[in-house]
């Protein structure tokens, strides 16, 4: 068997485990959602109105929607190295390492199957945002497609930087606290107040991290807001991450383990 | 060269200064079992990771081969050839037993009926088709260590890594367990076995080296291992303290254990050496009260050659001088 064919059969094993754990034991990811629609009932319906400067609710609803669904999947994850680093902690991981299988395989299952997860997330934490009243009825099918692209790929870029941290940890729980930045990151970003409203100093942080040029141009795509050179900055931020979570991970893989 | 599963040669490993496998050379012919004794830390575990691929030797080891393998440059073809069950359970204690079994024969590039069925069939040998459909976390210690067995041979590998693999079981479960080793070197799988347990290399191995403090400190048979000791002796024990006093009068050479009233004398056990001593005891008038004869047991080997002495051996020539420190 050539050795891609070999990588994409035991990718998919991995996979099927890494799915077949996640329907077993669901309640890891619906917890992580809760965060993101938590935030999105409390900023729509408590501070709703404040927030939005008097334009209403339905212009906030509009406004904080899309960065709403890339917290989500800063949110979900979190349950990624949470559960990579449970994983690592087995001992049929070890099992797996003395086989003639490929070596990327369990990385490769853990990823593609958050990935999966993150989207589905995405897909029920923006119904919740239509069932409230978000609508993009501007947004064309290219568009439409290019939004989907995005949070796919930011899914991919954060969720093999989760497994580097996860891998990382030596536990559940320092996992857990590990990765509490890419839920907190959003909070510092355009998602929930324009950057113009924050301080001074504070602005050029806010604006380059990877969260606000992805916010702002999934906006563009779904409200047909202004884009200009977000969209790139966004698509370096996840190649980047992606790139630089891979490389971490496998290296840490490769180690001899204790 | 060619008949031998495992090669390896001056085997190094340290964690920082702790030397744990102070270059040990290894050799397991094909179809054998052998068994790697040793007390806690010795480096049987270590060991067993490093030929299992799972972690590398220093740099200072010399060359490692698994089933005509080299680790350094052919590793993923020594793993084809292997199966390994470590000291801690390698199942996935999130999914049921079957998945776990399924999972291995996919890994293994099964077809889907090929796997279904050595699925079924191993689950079956190791009495688990009833535990089949519940998580692998809800089983006992011995039904873990079965599934792990079981799934170490979906693959049918031609060399397994059995790291202490009855360590926490009760005897039944052990027997079980030493009767799964024997078929499976009926069927001309090579075996490389640690344990703590003297009996169980007894029982097993044709081959047993002894790991004390990261060097072998002595391998060979059973048989030969226990000549290595001359720990035998006859043991007489007395009741009445007059005649034990008087036994030990005439018979010089025995040495005294007084508060047990008992005398030994040296024998290797043999009908004749017995014989000549019976007739040592008619003639002075002695009458023990109880005859026991001792023979050298690996635990006299390994408590020799790991240097926790046991009292009251006599003293061992043979004894090489790692077991001195």
């Amino acid at each position: 068997m050539s050795s891609f064919s070999l990588a994409v059969r035991d990718s998919s094993t991995m996979l099927r485990r890494n799915l077949l754990h996640a329907r077993r034991y669901p309640s890891l990811t619906l917890n992580l959602l809760l965060t993101p629609v938590m935030l999105l009932l409390l900023f729509v319906y408590i501070f709703g109105n404040t927030m939005s400067g008097g334009e209403g609710r339905s212009a906030y609803i509009a406004y904080i929607v899309p960065g709403i669904l890339l917290m989500t999947i800063g949110s979900t994850v979190v349950g990624t190295a949470v559960s990579v680093a449970t994983d690592m902690n087995e001992g049929i991981i070890a099992r797996f390492r003395t086989m003639a299988i490929h070596r990327g395989s369990v990385l490769f299952g853990h990823v593609v199957g958050s990935v999966l997860q993150a989207i589905i997330s995405v897909v029920l934490v923006g119904a919740v945002g239509v069932a409230m009243g978000f609508r993009s009825t501007d947004a064309t099918v290219v568009e439409w497609l290019a939004a989907f692209g995005l949070l796919a790929l930011f899914a991919l870029a954060f969720t093999w930087i989760a497994v580097g941290m996860g891998m990382g940890s030596p536990n559940a729980e320092a996992a857990s606290n590990n990765a509490m930045p890419l839920i907190l990151l959003p909070l510092i970003s355009s998602a929930f107040v324009p950057l113009h409203s924050m301080p001074g100093w504070f602005q050029p942080i806010a604006e380059y991290q990877p969260f606000t040029p992805a916010i702002e141009t999934l906006r563009g795509l779904l409200l047909g807001t202004e884009i200009g050179n977000n969209w790139w900055i966004a698509l370096a931020w996840c190649l980047g991450l992606s790139l630089l979570g891979y490389r971490w991970s496998k290296a840490q893989f490769d180690r001899d383990p204790a | 060269m060619t008949n031998s599963a495992i090669a390896a040669h001056g085997l190094r490993k340290s964690y920082g200064d702790k030397v744990v496998l102070d270059g040990i050379d290894l050799t397991v012919p094909a179809g054998t079992v052998f068994s790697l004794l040793g007390p806690n830390g010795a480096g049987k575990t270590t060991a067993v990771k490093i030929l299992s691929t799972l972690i590398s030797p220093d740099p200072g080891s010399g060359q490692i081969h698994v089933g005509g393998h080299d680790l350094a440059t052919e590793a993923q073809a020594a793993r084809a050839a292997i199966g390994v069950t470590g000291q801690f359970s390698a199942v996935d204690g999130l999914i049921t037993g079957e998945e776990n079994m399924l999972l291995m024969a996919d890994l293994h590039h099964l077809t889907k009926p090929e796997g279904q069925r050595v699925t079924a069939e191993l689950l079956e040998r190791f009495d688990l088709t009833e535990a089949a459909k519940k998580p692998a976390s809800t089983y006992s210690g011995g039904m873990k260590r079965r599934l792990d067995i079981a799934m170490t041979l979906v693959g049918s590998p031609r060399i397994i890594f059995l790291d202490e693999p009855t360590t926490g079981l009760d005897p039944r479960s052990r027997h079980n367990m030493w009767q799964i080793i024997r078929e499976l070197v009926t069927g001309g799988t090579t075996v490389f076995l640690t344990t703590q347990y003297l009996e169980e290399a007894d029982e097993l191995a044709d081959r047993i080296a002894v790991l004390n403090n990261g060097k072998i400190a002595a391998e060979g048979t059973a048989e030969e291992l226990k000549r290595l000791i001359p720990g035998g002796h006859i043991r007489l024990r007395f009741t009445d303290p007059a005649a034990y006093q008087a036994a030990a009068a005439s018979l010089n050479d025995a040495s005294r254990d007084d508060e047990a009233l008992a005398l030994q004398l040296p024998s290797d056990g043999s009908q004749r050496e017995l014989r000549a001593i019976l007739d040592r005891l008619d003639t002075a008038g002695i009458e023990a009260d109880e005859l026991t004869v001792h023979t050298p047991d690996l635990d006299d080997v390994f408590f020799a050659l790991t240097g926790n002495a046991v009292p009251n051996q006599p003293s061992r020539p043979n004894q090489p001088k790692e077991a001195l420190r």
